[in-house]
């Protein structure tokens, strides 16, 4: 077999927390954190974080690798050493082709420039030259669909014409290896079919692809091997079947139920248990459209209170938020709280949700005047909608709308 | 199909050089940022160009009257003021322009370096060159002044103009690059620099002659060797205008020192430019 066209051997990234992490520093701000770190020694320890450490794998030719993982599980670290924007602080890779990394669309398009100048633009931005681009020039303009408007400045334009232009450039390049982070989240949804096509055809031409996504079901379309990242560490490296299944088993755990430490909490409430239970009572983590879901709350009170309130938020895997429901909508009532411990329940007699991936969070606590009590940040449970439904005679494409609802159809002869 | 190409990324070194394969690699790119650069500055304004024209000349009329007519400062040798003033005023805009220019310049483009890699460098390097288009059309202005006064440049007036150039873009980039990398930490270089570019002005010699400078020695010394632009300005109107003969030991500090202080910028950059990308 040929050597491996990227070779990547202990790689790991260091980042401090703290200097340089933050995005303005003035020198006055530098002085005084000298001074202050000059007085007291010992707290001037920075905590470092390894957003990457020991990875190592080779790509072959030909190969397109979906990289997978949770947030800050170290994927556009990854991709930022690859395509140099970054060095590595241990180890190496070894590059034997052109990169061409396309870690965000339209890097560079300037707004008051047209179309046009922004497709040269943009392109020599990519690594293209100026023949290749006047040689693609017609194809690029074909594939985003904006003929009309080339000359029009691009600050004029819908956002949908601006990604589309932004892809058509970026959609052809023609490295040996090209490296991909989550653009395909953007635009509408016949847009990303097209652009997923094209990737695709990118792939299968034999150039390498190197993907990251959150979207499972691109990563499947478009990947044979997948590459699984938890905590800055390769913790699956195999076929993309493999590595999408120890992923969302991964993700089981704390899908479906969470348990919170209560023991250091303060204040008047707090959350303890959260927990998803379909109709039978069982704890799960995935609901079928028009399924009955129950969401079960469990709170504990330090001091006693007579009334209280609770809302939370289902928000989409994109985070954009589907329901803010507010326990008092509930013909204006405030909730009773008998004992120290109370379980709320939330019942959705049918789950409406499209299917995809949910994150219930957000969690507000109040008092009867609506003052906090306690609110959960950042943590929460996820569950998943199935594409397939028992319930509904047809199959239901992700991301194809937000909610599935059935009106009351009729016909009759006018 | 793989070709013998091999790159290798590793934890950086503790010196960097110019990779000038890689910068000759990515011309198309310089060329293209030059062209936006251009392109774009001028865009929704109802004068354009003009104004790269208007700035000059405005400044030329006002200092003309306060330095000239209410505090009496001469040229020295006989030289019209005003033309006097221009050609001085000419490669002063130039060198603030591009030191301003190539400060700013990794600030205004962070977006695209967290995106992409590119040598760093070109981004300063454009700077250079879009600021040359100003000079450019500002010189216009220079030759309606000298046919109305009646100056012909002279031979080697017209042969030392690119060393002059050069020695501007040299001191201009080099302070430039250094500012540009500690800007991408400091944000403070954006609140100094116009400070920075004002006070450099008045000791250098735009308003007013060297020649003023006779009587403070250690103070002309220290002017010519540190500031490149005084050899330059100082040259340029012997060159252009010729009412003096070119001053070699001025022309030659000014090389000099514009060497040094691009050697040790692009040193500076290029051992931080990596960290760029994660603190901008």
């Amino acid at each position: 077999m040929d050597k491996p066209i990227l070779e990547i051997e202990n790689l790991g990234k260091r980042y401090r927390i703290g200097a340089n992490k933050e995005k303005y520093l003035s020198l006055r701000d530098e002085m005084s954190k000298w001074f202050s770190s000059t007085i007291r020694r010992k707290r001037a320890a920075q905590s470092e974080f390894w957003a990457l450490s020991n990875v190592s794998f080779p790509v072959y030719q030909g190969e397109s690798v979906g990289i997978i993982g949770k947030n800050g599980a170290g994927k556009s670290t990854l991709l930022k050493l690859l395509s140099k924007i970054t060095p590595p602080t241990t180890g190496r890779i070894v590059r034997r082709g052109r990169v061409a990394s396309l870690l965000e669309v339209g890097t560079g398009f300037h707004p008051e420039l047209t179309g046009r100048e922004n497709i040269y633009l943009n392109g020599a931005i990519l690594g293209m030259s100026r023949k290749e681009i006047a040689r693609k020039f017609d194809e690029i303009v074909a594939f985003s669909e904006v003929e009309k408007f080339l000359d029009t400045p691009v600050k004029r334009y819908s956002s949908g014409m601006y990604v589309r232009l932004a892809f058509a450039v970026a959609a052809h390049l023609e490295p040996e290896i090209l490296v991909v982070d989550e653009v395909l989240a953007v635009g509408d949804v016949e847009f990303q079919r097209k652009c997923l096509g094209k990737m695709s055809d990118v792939a299968t031409a034999g150039r390498t692809v190197l993907f990251v996504s959150h979207n499972m079901s691109a990563v499947s379309q478009l990947c044979t091997r997948g590459i699984f990242l938890e905590n800055g560490a390769v913790a699956c490296d195999g076929t993309v079947e493999e590595a999408l299944t120890k992923y969302t088993c991964g993700q089981r755990n704390d899908a479906g139920e969470l348990v919170l430490d209560t023991d250091s909490s303060k204040g008047i409430a707090t959350l303890s248990r959260l927990y998803l239970t379909n109709k039978d009572g069982n704890i799960v983590d995935s609901f079928f459209v028009d399924e009955e879901m129950t969401l079960n709350f469990e709170i504990k009170f330090f001091k006693p209170i007579d009334e209280f309130q609770v809302s939370f938020l289902i928000q989409s895997s994109l985070g954009t938020g589907i329901y803010h429901c507010i326990s008092r909508d509930q013909s204006g009532c405030c909730m009773l709280a008998n004992s120290n411990n109370v379980r709320v329940s939330a019942i959705f007699l049918r789950n409406k949700l499209y299917p995809g991936r949910y994150t219930v969070n957000g969690i507000w606590i109040a008092d009867k005047r609506g003052e906090m009590l306690y609110y959960s940040e950042g943590q929460g449970v996820s569950f998943d909608v199935p594409d397939t439904s028992p319930y509904v005679y047809r199959r239901l494409w992700n991301d194809r709308a937000i909610v599935h609802e059935v009106p009351i159809w009729d016909s009759s002869s006018i | 199909m793989i070709s013998t190409y091999e790159d290798v990324v590793a934890p950086p070194k503790r010196f960097v050089s110019i990779d000038w394969g890689e910068l000759w690699r990515y011309r198309d790119l310089f060329l293209v940022l030059a062209w936006r650069d251009i392109a774009v500055r001028y865009k929704q304004t109802a004068l354009g160009v003009a104004w790269s024209i208007l700035q000059p000349l405005i400044t030329m009329v006002i200092f003309t009257f306060i330095f000239n007519r209410m505090a009496g400062i001469k040229s020295g040798d006989n030289t019209p003021y005003p033309i006097f003033l221009y050609v001085g005023q000419l490669f002063w805009l130039y060198f603030s322009g591009t030191l301003s220019d190539a400060s700013n310049s990794m600030v205004q483009n962070a977006q695209m370096i967290q995106k992409i890699y590119f040598p760093r460098l070109i981004v300063p390097a454009t700077a250079a060159t879009t600021r040359l288009i100003d000079l450019a059309v500002a010189a216009l202005i220079l030759i309606g002044m000298m046919i109305y006064y009646g100056f012909a440049p002279k031979l080697i007036g017209v042969i030392i103009i690119p060393l002059l150039l050069l020695s501007s873009i040299m001191s201009a980039l080099g302070i430039g690059l250094f500012l540009a990398a500690i800007n991408v930490k400091y944000r403070d270089v954006r609140y100094a620099l116009p400070f920075f570019i004002q006070t450099i002005m008045y000791i250098t010699p735009v308003i007013y002659p060297i020649t003023m400078l006779n009587k403070h020695h250690v103070v002309k010394i220290l002017m010519l060797w540190l500031n490149p632009m005084s050899g330059v300005i100082t040259n340029a109107r012997a060159g252009i205008i010729g009412n003096s003969p070119i001053d070699w030991y001025a022309m030659g500090t000014s090389l000099i020192s514009s060497f040094v202080y691009l050697m040790f910028g692009l040193y500076y950059f290029r051992n931080t430019e990596r960290f760029f990308a994660d603190i901008v």
